[in-house]
């Protein structure tokens, strides 16, 4: 009974331990059609957080063909860490911003995992666009990619 | 993407449905290629988000109207434009000698006046494209020869 409380009590301290502060996804005209973040963290202070990076990424869009060695790729990288937090970008080629801000504790995230991030959410996105039942411009209101998208917040340490 | 057989009967069914329904007078056929249009335009938003997953990104509207020709027209219809030409000043236009919506149709001038209705769709298709590009266009066609067909992109600049 005891050994049964304090795993609970252990299960509860890991489950808060999520690697994702949040998740927002951006329409092209600069509105957002999707923001989550994790209960704990103020949505006000994550709401500003993305409002700021999308002046890095639209800085990282338009330089695009200035630079050497330009890839145009669609993942755009760290965009700037703050001592809270890192922000990570991507955009697609229509134009929709998506941005994942976790925790700068948090060093084990490595690059091709925030990527494969990326990838599964621009193809839930993709069906989202294909419903028929969702207009372009709308906020996203599908259970599935609510669905993705909690399944990538509360993953445990 | 699938066979192209099912897409063109489908394609031909819905005109019908649309056209047969009422066959009266001008104002009824317009807005009845309006209605094809816009269908043609949100299937062309939701098909350029599925085959832009995995293209880097467009340098500017030339390499954009190079995709439509080549890999969006590819997608649909299994062939690429023939011939595309600008003036440089936002007017684009593609040429398909052998369109595959009116290849069934004829190959000469009968049912020349039909042809309008079967080209809504894919002026939708590539007008909502392109508007899922970041590009704003206002998108016709004119046919004088079946089953060849010029289709006109006039780039809005806002």
């Amino acid at each position: 009974m005891f050994g049964d409380s304090i795993r609970k009590c252990l299960a509860g301290l890991q489950g808060t331990q999520t690697w994702r502060v949040g998740i927002a996804v951006i329409a092209k005209e600069n509105y957002p059609l999707y923001i989550r973040s994790v209960a704990s963290q103020s949505e006000l202070k994550f709401h500003y957080t993305v409002h700021t990076s999308l002046d890095v990424v639209e800085e990282k869009i338009s330089a695009v063909g200035k630079s050497l060695g330009d890839q145009r790729e669609l993942y755009l990288g760290l965009l700037y860490p703050t001592e809270d937090y890192k922000v990570y970008g991507y955009v697609t080629n229509s134009k929709v911003k998506f941005v994942i801000v976790v925790d700068s504790s948090n060093t084990s995230l490595r690059d091709n995992e925030i990527r494969s991030m990326f990838r599964k959410l621009h193809n839930s996105f993709t069906d989202v666009m294909c419903n028929p039942f969702h207009n372009p411009g709308d906020p996203i209101q599908s259970k599935a990619f609510d669905g993705i998208v909690s399944g990538m917040m509360v993953q445990t340490g | 993407m699938a066979d192209e057989a099912p897409f063109q009967f489908l394609h031909s069914e819905v005109i019908q449905y649309v056209f047969g329904a009422s066959d009266s007078g001008d104002a009824e056929t317009g807005r009845n290629i309006t209605k094809v249009e816009s269908m043609g335009f949100r299937v062309g938003q939701g098909l350029i988000e599925r085959l832009t997953k995995e293209t880097s990104r467009f340098k500017d509207e030339l390499d954009v109207m190079k995709f439509i020709c080549k890999d969006f027209w590819t997608c649909l219809f299994k062939k690429q434009i023939d011939n595309l030409r600008t003036n440089h000043q936002g007017i684009y236009v593609l040429q398909d000698s052998k369109f595959q919506l009116l290849s069934h149709l004829s190959a000469g001038k009968q049912y020349l006046d039909q042809a309008p209705k079967y080209l809504a769709f894919t002026c939708g298709l590539v007008r909502g494209a392109l508007s899922n590009l970041g590009v704003k266009s206002i998108v016709t066609a004119e046919v004088s020869i079946m089953p060849a067909c010029k289709f006109q992109v006039m780039i809005q600049k806002i």
